[in-house]
């Protein structure tokens, strides 16, 4: 009986092929569905204008490359007569825009805000890292009075309303005109992604043995050259993990941007809902903006797979 | 995916203090200075950043500013915000708004995403690269994610009504899943599912690859019914990671505002109104900053406790 038994079980461990085949075919379908909405932005971006707002929805479409230009320019609509006098397009968007009886009139504010969603991301994630490892690093390797509490305190200033922290800032960036600027902004997201930081760094911190410190010290070297020239280089993955997962913060904030920039300072999220045409959203233009800003993103959820889990829950489940 | 995770991974170091002996206590001074220099940019910065302006927030609390009418000399009127507050029925209903928002996407991503992870635990071939595709949704912008959803949300030209038109027979024309009262409250759950099951997913992962393979065999031997393996086994196992997951996305979704704002941005009415967009209105459209401060504190108070409860499941969660 016993070997009757063994020999048709299966160890969850291993599952049998139909088990595996099963489970293969709901999580490919569900991975489908969920990607598609993703797939149809990608589409949409490609769609003219009366594509996009066709019914029924089309999957099967000429692509153009409209909804790019329509969201680097500004453009204003002429008459076929004034467009006819005009001397001829010379290049190839001139072209795309004069099929709708439009010129282009400039450039459009996208590029401005692509530079700010840059700017404040990188300064932010900069100074978070820095601020970050340094705090991570004493919190690993020394005995600071009240450490826990200290830990906590820096998680709880990540876990409050985004919107109720915005009152006071917008008060007190009034008084010190720090609002819609850099400066405001990467201090703000400094604020909010050096919690995220410290947590994750000390984590990575703490899994480099201490035995190496130990020695170089031995060897004479002082905690700062220990610092540098043994934990830093073990620390590299670590801190270039905690840096994206800081980056893809700053990136994709919206509540702090939409309350507390406006126009010099804001970056992308605020502004890719406004991008509109004649008559309401311009969605091939707003797709666009959309693909583009999505881009890194999808490439740093690859690159961070292995410390996604890590990332996502403050350090406190590691692989 | 194997690599992932490792059962017997490296969890928690902070205990490993106490070797350096002899070297730490000639130079402990140093040491010492050295910690507070590394500590105090930190803390100096969530002081300015986070802490004043939340002292300063809690004093106009007791006033009743408003910044639309800012040449007014600010009035002290004592606990009267507090008590509109907690006196007004339309507030109770918005939080009441938010609970059930809360409840159905928690309860949602619980199932969907320890389904998945389940399914996926089976490591079929090629179940690294679709797990990647899965989690990709939780890692964009919830502000892109909300607006890009109200074009397939469209009645017209969505194709979202168009799908379902097409398995049902409805016209894709004759409702709106943002405009209508009866279907706008299940939209914003159904948007946030798709956003953060995977973020349920990749921490069931977590704990179902900590589950070490002997007491599946030990079940084996003992002829346990895979139904019985999964309630005496599996799910205790992965529970605390469960409970993490679910007091994450408990307090994230309590603060709710960027998805839901360009969704339905409320509406309509304000059915999908919760309660951090009531208070956006109030301080930033309606210029009630003392009104609003309070309202603040208040929801504060709320998260500070949930967070409480948070960080001792985090620990629970580090010691196993």
């Amino acid at each position: 009986m016993t070997a009757v038994a063994r020999s048709t079980a299966h160890s969850i461990v291993e599952a049998s092929p139909r088990v595996k085949a099963f489970a293969a075919v709901i999580v490919i379908f569900y991975a489908l569905v969920a990607i598609t909405p993703l797939l149809w932005i990608v589409a949409t971006a490609f769609k003219s204008q009366s594509d996009a707002i066709a019914y029924p929805p089309k999957v099967i479409f000429q692509p153009t490359l409209e909804g790019y230009v329509n969201l680097f320019t500004v453009r204003t609509r002429q008459t076929p007569d004034f467009i006819a006098h005009l001397p001829p397009a010379t290049t190839w968007y001139d072209k795309l825009v004069r099929k709708h009886d439009m010129v282009v009139a400039g450039p459009s504010k996208v590029v401005p805000r692509f530079i700010n969603s840059l700017v404040i991301g990188f300064g932010s994630t900069f100074l978070a890292v820095l601020l970050g490892a340094l705090a991570a690093y004493a919190f690993s390797r020394f005995r600071i009075p009240l450490a826990d509490d200290l830990l906590f305190f820096i998680l709880s200033t990540r876990m409050m309303p985004p919107v109720a922290v915005a009152i006071p800032i917008y008060l007190m960036y009034r008084q010190l005109n720090l609002t819609d600027t850099w400066t405001g902004m990467i201090l703000l997201y400094t604020a909010v992604n050096v919690s995220l930081a410290v947590w994750l760094l000390k984590g990575f911190i703490d899994e480099i043995p201490r035995e190496y410190e130990e020695a170089a010290l031995v060897d004479g070297y002082t905690r700062l050259q220990a610092l540098r020239k043994v934990v830093l280089p073990q620390a590299v993955t670590g801190i270039a993990a905690t840096a994206i997962f800081c980056l893809i913060f700053s990136w994709n904030e919206y509540a702090f941007a939409v309350l507390l920039t406006s126009g010099d300072a804001q970056t992308m999220p605020p502004f890719i809902p406004f991008i509109i045409g004649e008559g309401g959203q311009d969605w091939p233009a707003v797709a666009a903006a959309t693909t583009l800003f999505v881009i890194p993103i999808v490439l740093f959820t690859i690159l961070l797979r292995k410390h996604l889990l890590r990332g996502i829950t403050f350090g406190a489940v590691r692989k | 995916m194997t690599a992932l995770i490792h059962p017997d991974a490296p969890v928690d170091r902070i205990g490993a203090q106490a070797s350096l002996g002899a070297i730490r206590r000639v130079r402990s001074l140093s040491d010492r200075g050295i910690a507070w220099l590394f500590v105090t940019p930190t803390i100096a910065l969530l002081l300015a950043i986070n802490i004043f302006p939340l002292i300063w927030m809690i004093r106009l609390s007791f006033t009743s500013l408003n910044l639309s009418m800012s040449y007014l000399p600010l009035r002290f009127v004592g606990l009267d915000n507090y008590a509109d507050i907690l006196s007004d029925d339309d507030l109770w209903i918005r939080l009441q708004t938010t609970a059930q928002f809360v409840i159905a996407t928690v309860a949602l991503e619980v199932l969907v995403g320890f389904g998945l992870a389940l399914l996926i635990n089976r490591q079929f071939r090629s179940h690294s690269f679709w797990t990647t595709i899965i989690l990709l949704p939780m890692m964009l912008s919830p502000a892109v994610v909300g607006n890009f959803w109200t074009l397939l949300f469209q009645p017209q030209i969505g194709p979202f009504n168009y799908v379902v038109g097409l398995f049902t027979g409805i016209a894709p024309s004759s409702f709106s899943m943002t405009g209508e009262v009866a279907l706008a409250p299940w939209t914003i759950v159904l948007v946030d599912t798709w956003m953060w099951a995977p973020y349920v997913m990749l921490i069931c992962l977590a704990g179902l690859r900590s589950i070490p393979d002997y007491i599946y065999e030990a079940a084996e031997v003992d002829r346990a019914s895979p139904w019985r393996q999964f309630w005496s086994i599996t799910l205790p196992m992965v529970m605390p990671f469960l409970m993490l997951a679910v007091l994450f996305r408990a307090i994230e979704n309590f603060k709710m505002f960027d998805m839901v704002n360009l969704l339905t941005s409320g509406g309509p009415g304000s059915t999908t109104e919760l309660i951090s967009i009531t208070l956006k209105r109030a301080a930033f459209e309606k210029w009630r900053t003392g009104y609003s401060s309070a309202l603040a504190i208040i929801l504060f108070v709320t998260v500070f406790g949930a967070a409480n409860i948070y960080v001792k499941a985090l620990n629970r969660v580090k010691q196993r």
